[in-house]
């Protein structure tokens, strides 16, 4: 199992250590460090290296490597999914996953991977169970503990722990009784030079908002359960009512949660919301090219598209470029070589234009690759693959919740190829 | 206000001022102390010298601070073992504790106190909290089994905390069953041949039950521990999977491949035609394709294992190839995995999408992405033949590109491709010689040179190209020289007239000018041949070869079926057997995938079924003394897998030769067994061996070396016909490779049912090995008490009537000196050979015998013994005429 973690920064600096069995000297970090020289991009180092005796498992998160050491056979996937989980602990205790943060409260690190893993064993991986041990830092809380001598450690046996449903804890209370559900769909699309689909799918999650008393029993119904043919479920939703009557029945963690996460790949179920007509060229000669690039609406189901954003990495010889945008904004990174276009709101009547020339330094030759365009954008109050919630029942308790449900549809990884 | 404060140093000595804070009478200033020692502590600051201090404070009420000392203790109590037995009495105080909570941290902290000293005061408590009436604790405790058994194996045994874990199995609570089977899990790692884990169907049903209840990480745990199991029948394959099925729809990914592990080999017990059979296939497909919208590093471990999948059964997602369209952000590992998988579902029916990506990654910006997706488009060529006109255009377009290294890749590609369909696409060779010099790759070269040797004849000028790379010579790699010597021999034999001077040229300078020894033996190979009879070096060098195979990188069957039974593991990451790279695995035992229950599939090798049934059998460790003597009698000295116990004190010349060897036995073993093939004859390949009947089955113990520079691989075996019959009853099992330097051991078992021939002697056998390099033959000996069978013991009275029947002229009569009845008795039991009667006339013992061969021939024997002189007389008689011979082996014993 997880012999021990090491935190790496972007940079290479080892910043923190943890051992779960006996100490593992962090020269084995070499290997990783010598693997990340060699990959260049930090994005493009292995996942799974293996060096004489160690292997070294990691995860590249908000510039930060999390690196796991075993010495055994381990599915590195349970790995990989403990070190994500670890992430997410610390940005939902510290807002954020950076160096900065970790170093400012070490301590509360410390005794989160403490908690969560017992000899390499994950221990307690839920939030709400750690919360319930270790309290979160809040400014409020530190003043209250330097003030009484109180401490950001609970003294109960956490009650979820064991219970049948432990993702719950007891005794939970509101004045506001509410459940928000949020309908997120992201378009992962390659579109090419001539604007047909050449893939297309629909990652779609739901996620929950619960603040709810007691102990809660909700049944969540769609309008149209045939579209899900490939779901992922929080361990709360019972399989066996999905598998019956496709209704999803739960008794819901308290606060915010994933409900269920689901994959539409059908082709003619993807609607494709916008069109793009672009133009990248490089002269043979000259060293210079042109950049022409036009955004309509597709299918939107009479929406309007939001948040548009258009980012072209251009190649590495470029030097600069002068364009115009008839709306929004762009830049032009130079060490990256990324120009970024703002769109904001996608104007029907008006379609958004850039257009200009690009420079290439002077002596290198054509580029050979052909830039790709990113896509981003936001259209609210649809989802794209048209799945609706029909309805939401509480049982299990008498008072009456507010109930919401949002959807919205964003471009996931929307590619252009030119 | 964050922890960053802990870090701040003062002038005076930061260890000297924590010293006096911990030892502060008040409780906060001790807290705030203990956290600055904590915050040292994790980035690395030696702070061991505040160890009394620090132990000082954990006898308090206060949690956080007792959290807080445990922390420190873990750390530091290996470097200050003496120190970390003062903390021994809080642990069992704690242990005490009437608040769950504080039972579970203690007995958590103290296995993580990897002191021996200490461990042994641990025991106690230990026992007390895994019988704990709070299931939190016991939890907590069945880990803690696992750490003491990491740190002192011995005192866990013989504590029988094992088999208290194995209660926990049945426990009621689903987590504690879950911590359980990691604990024993993790521990059965070190021990591969305990059983830890006896998978019977109750067992499995209480885990499956568990299965539903318990968290994400007590899934997985549990799933790995199922595939394991093999199920008695199809039914309760069935079952199984049906009661897996829903963790295809778990959030966490290594929960769905884990399920996926259990279901792809349970389903191979499934009949096909079942219906569910079909279901099961179709709920497969979505979970995997899920997979591949995670994070990058889940997707990489997804592909790798989806690779593996898609190479045992295609059908599961043939309809999915877009899924694995590479996009512009993905990490480049990502990319060449994903582009693998593209070729491997590579079909008729979706080659045009295919190749239209693959075209379109020839573009991209990276440039080893860029190599693999051009070297992509030539194994469609070869794998999907109506494609390869199409393929052939690609290339051409992408040359057309000029870009320097797609160029180069294309080149060697479309030299596959001609291998595989001759005389048909020649007509590009022109394009392709346009570039000749832009190309700067030794592979590429060589492929260049390959092509206009081998079409010189369509070339006007292949003299005149072939001899522009001849200026360099000496500077070309050995592969481009090598290809360079063939190819003008090529061209000289196809045009002798003008290219005299250029193979005189090229000639001279691999054989007199050049160091390397392979390329001066090419040179004076062709030499000789051309100067001899240029007839037959015609009919060599210009032979007809032979089309290259389909696909050349899949995975070799046994070694794939080894790896879908550990799909998600590192194993299936590394695509190579945990064997290959488990440290200290010497245990690890070869996982092979169940047989089929229904109609017999032609993909498995007929075997696997046994073979799965005999693993699954518990390993005997004392072999029955039968099979020990008739290992002697023999005089193989073969011990059997462990060193038995030494055999009953009798005397015989045998063994006492045992005993003189005493225990050097083990290093003797493979000196002794004769070398039936040497290297030299098999072309590195060593084969020495014998033969042995364990437990009424007929084996032959081969060990192959491999004494050549190359692997080995694509092993097999057959007998000629033989006196007895005897044939394999299996095909030869060499799961991997055999390397360089490298030797295993084989056993094979044999059956009596094949063809028979008398062969002189009467006991030769010749046999053929085969591998990958060559088929090679030799003959051997066995011995005939190998043949001799179980029911041999004759009725008194049968062996009377048969004794008068058989003619004198089927008798035969010797003498066999010193030895001594009794054990001869025995020993000759021992193989086989039964004693029927003894009787003493006129002070001669006699001793009258039969056994009964593996053909159905009787030979009964009489031994008259001389008491007091230990001279045998053996009289033999049978029913046909092999007696002479028989009467020679029993000459052996």
């Amino acid at each position: 199992m997880i012999n021990s973690l090491f935190l790496i920064s972007h940079s290479g600096d080892i910043f923190l250590e943890k051992h779960w069995k006996s100490v593992i000297s962090r020269s084995v970090c070499d290997y990783f460090l010598e693997a990340k020289e060699k990959a260049g991009d930090p994005e493009n180092v292995a996942p799974v290296l293996q060096t004489p005796h160690h292997y070294l498992i990691s995860i590249y998160r908000g510039k930060l490597f999390f690196l796991s050491v075993t010495q055994t056979e381990v599915p590195p996937l349970f790995v990989i999914e403990f070190l994500h989980r670890v992430a997410d602990t610390f940005q939902d205790y510290f807002g954020d996953c950076s160096e900065v943060v970790i170093k400012e409260n070490t301590v509360t690190v410390y005794e989160l991977l403490e908690e969560m893993l017992d000899n390499g064993f994950p221990l307690a991986t839920e939030s709400n169970v750690l919360k319930e041990m270790i309290r979160p830092p809040t400014i409020l809380r530190s003043v209250v503990n330097t003030l009484t001598g109180g401490s950001n450690v609970g003294g109960t046996l956490p009650t979820g722990q064991l219970s049948n449903v432990p993702w719950r804890r007891a005794g939970v209370k509101y004045t506001n009784n509410e459940a928000y559900f949020d309908v997120i769909e992201e378009i992962d699309a390659i579109l090419d030079k001539s604007g047909t689909t050449v893939f297309a799918e629909i990652q779609g999650v739901v996620e929950a908002c619960v603040k709810l008393t007691g102990m809660p029993d909700l049944t969540l119904s769609f309008m149209n359960p045939r579209l899900l043919d490939d779901v992922s479920f929080h361990p709360c939703v019972r399989f066996k009512r999905w598998e019956s009557e496709r209704v999803l029945s739960f008794i819901p963690p308290d606060g915010n949660f994933r409900l269920m996460s689901y994959h539409v790949s059908s082709q003619n179920l993807v609607a494709i919301p916008v069109y793009v007509k672009q133009n990248i060229s490089f002269l043979e000669t000259g060293s210079c090219g042109r950049l022409d690039i036009t955004i309509g609406p597709k299918q939107t189901m009479g929406k309007s598209v939001e948040n548009l954003t258009v980012t072209i990495p251009m190649p590495k010889s470029v030097l600069s470029v002068n364009l115009t945008a008839t709306q929004g904004t762009y830049t032009f990174d130079l060490t990256t070589k990324v120009v970024l276009w703002d769109v904001g709101k996608l104007n029907p009547q008006k379609l958004p234009n850039l257009r200009g020339s690009i420079s290439i330094q002077t002596g290198s030759p054509k580029p050979e690759e052909n830039p790709s365009i990113n896509i981003g954008l936001q259209i609210q109050q649809l989802a794209i693959s048209g799945l609706k919630v029909s309805r939401l029942d509480m049982y299990g308790e008498k008072y009456k919740p507010f109930k919401g449900v949002k959807y919205v549809t964003k471009a996931g990884k929307f590619q252009v190829r030119t | 206000m964050t922890d960053s404060k802990y870090f701040t140093t003062t002038k005076k000595g930061e260890i000297f001022e924590l010293k006096a804070e911990l030892n502060s009478d008040k409780k906060e200033k001790k807290k705030e102390a203990v956290k600055k020692v904590i915050a040292s502590m994790t980035v690395g600051k030696d702070v061991s010298a505040l160890f009394p201090d620090v132990v000082n404070c954990m006898q308090t009420d206060n949690l956080e601070l007792k959290k807080l000392v445990y922390l420190y203790l873990m750390n530091y109590a290996k470097s200050q073992p003496d120190m970390a037995i003062m903390a021994v009495n809080t642990f069992v105080k704690d242990c005490e504790d009437p608040n769950p909570l504080i039972r579970a941290l203690a007995v958590r902290t103290m296995g993580c106190i990897r002191v021996d000293k200490i461990t042994e005061y641990l025991c106690e408590p230990l026992r007390k909290c895994l019988k704990d009436e709070d299931p939190y604790v016991r939890k907590t405790a069945a880990v803690c089994v696992a750490k003491l058994h990491d740190i002192n194996a011995q005192l866990v045994e013989d504590q029988g905390f094992l088999d208290t874990l194995k209660d926990l199995i049945s426990d009621s609570n689903p987590m504690v069953v879950a911590n359980a089977v990691a604990a024993l899990s993790e521990i059965a790692e070190s021990h591969p041949n305990s059983n830890l884990l006896d998978l019977n169907p109750q067992t499995i049903n209480k885990l499956l039950t568990a299965l539903n209840e318990c968290t994400e990480w007590g899934q997985i745990f549990i799933l790995d521990c199922l595939a394991n199991y093999t199920p008695r029948d199809d039914r309760e394959s069935q079952s199984i999977c049906e009661r897996v099925t829903p963790r295809l729809s778990h959030a966490n990914s290594a929960v769905v491949l884990s399920a996926v592990k259990v279901l792809m080999k349970f389903m191979e017990m499934l009949p096909k035609d079942l219906d569910y059979y079909g279901t099961l296939l179709k709920k497969l497909a979505p979970p995997l394709v899920t997979l591949l919208s995670a994070e990058p590093e889940l997707q990489y471990v997804a592909l790798r294992n989806i690779n593996l999948i898609v190479q045992r059964r295609p059908e599961i997602l043939k309809h999915e190839m877009k899924v694995f369209f590479v996009k512009y952000n993905d990490p480049i590992y990502v990319k060449l995995e994903k582009l693998d998988i593209m070729i491997r579902l590579a079909s008729q029916a979706n080659i045009a999408q295919v190749l239209a990506e693959l075209k379109e990654y020839a573009t991209e910006v990276d440039v080893d992405f860029v190599r693999k997706a051009v070297r992509a488009i030539g194994r469609c060529a070869i794998k999907v033949e109506q494609s390869a006109e199409r393929c052939v255009s690609t290339l051409l377009d992408l040359i057309q590109t000029k870009v320097n290294y797609v160029v180069q890749e294309a080149i060697v590609v479309i030299k596959d491709i001609f291998r595989k369909y001759p005389n048909k696409y020649e007509s590009v060779i022109a394009t392709l010689c346009e570039n000749l010099d832009s190309l700067d790759e030794p592979e590429a070269r060589a492929a260049m040179i390959w092509i206009v040797g081998e079409y010189a004849e369509r070339i006007d000028n292949a003299d005149e190209l072939l001899e522009s790379f001849l200026e360099g010579f000496h500077d070309e790699s050995t592969q481009v020289q090598l290809q360079l010597l063939t190819a003008i021999v090529k061209l000289f034999l196809k045009k002798p007239t003008e290219t005299q001077e250029l193979v005189q040229q090229v000639l001279s300078l691999a054989t007199q000018d050049s160091d390397n020894p392979d390329l001066r033996d090419r040179g004076y190979i062709y030499w000789r041949l051309l100067s001899t009879d240029p007839v037959a070096a015609k009919e060599v060098v210009l032979a007809e070869k032979p089309l290259i195979s389909e696909e050349t990188d899949l995975i070799e069957p046994t070694l794939l079926e080894e790896l879908i039974c550990h799909i998600g593991t590192l194993a299936s990451v590394y695509h190579k057997p945990p064997s290959a790279f488990v440290e200290g695995s010497r245990g690890v035992q070869h996982k092979r995938l169940p047989g089929s229950a229904g109609s017999g599939e032609s993909v498995e090798s007929p075997d696997t079924g046994s073979a799965a049934g005999v693993s699954d059998a518990p390993p005997a460790v004392i072999p029955s003394q039968g099979d020990l003597l008739g290992d002697l009698l023999n005089l193989d000295l073969t011990p059997p897998a462990t060193t038995g116990p030494p055999p009953p004190a009798t005397s015989g010349m045998q063994l006492g030769a045992m005993d003189l060897l005493g225990g050097g036995l083990d290093s003797l073993v493979r000196f002794r067994r004769p070398v039936w093939l040497p290297a030299m004859k098999g072309k590195g390949l060593e084969i020495s061996g014998t033969f042995a009947r364990r437990a009424g089955v007929i084996q032959m113990e081969m060990t192959l070396t491999n004494k050549a520079m190359s692997v080995m691989t694509d092993f097999a075996i057959q007998f000629n016909r033989n006196s007895f019959g005897l044939a394999p009853a299996g095909p030869l099992q060499v799961l991997t490779p055999l390397s360089p330097n490298q030797s295993i051991e084989v056993t094979l078992p044999l059956n009596t049912v094949g063809p028979v021939m008398k062969m002189d002697p009467l006991n030769n056998l010749q046999v053929a090995v085969k591998n990958n390099i060559d088929v090679f033959y030799f003959s051997c000996q066995y011995p005939i008490s190998m043949l001799f069978v179980e029911d041999g013991k004759m009725e008194r009275q049968v062996f009377l009537a048969t004794w008068k029947d058989i003619s004198n002229d089927n008798e035969a009569q010797f003498q066999i000196k010193d030895c001594h009845l009794n054990a001869a008795s025995n020993k000759l039991q021992g193989s086989n050979i039964f004693t029927i009667a003894k009787r003493t006339v006129d002070g001669q013992d006699m001793l009258y015998q039969s056994t009964k061969l593996s053909n159905g021939i009787w030979v009964l024997a009489e031994l008259r013994v001389q008491t007091g002189n230990p001279t045998f007389t053996v009289s033999l008689a049978q029913q046909t005429v092999w007696s002479n011979h028989c009467s020679d082996c029993a000459a052996n014993y």
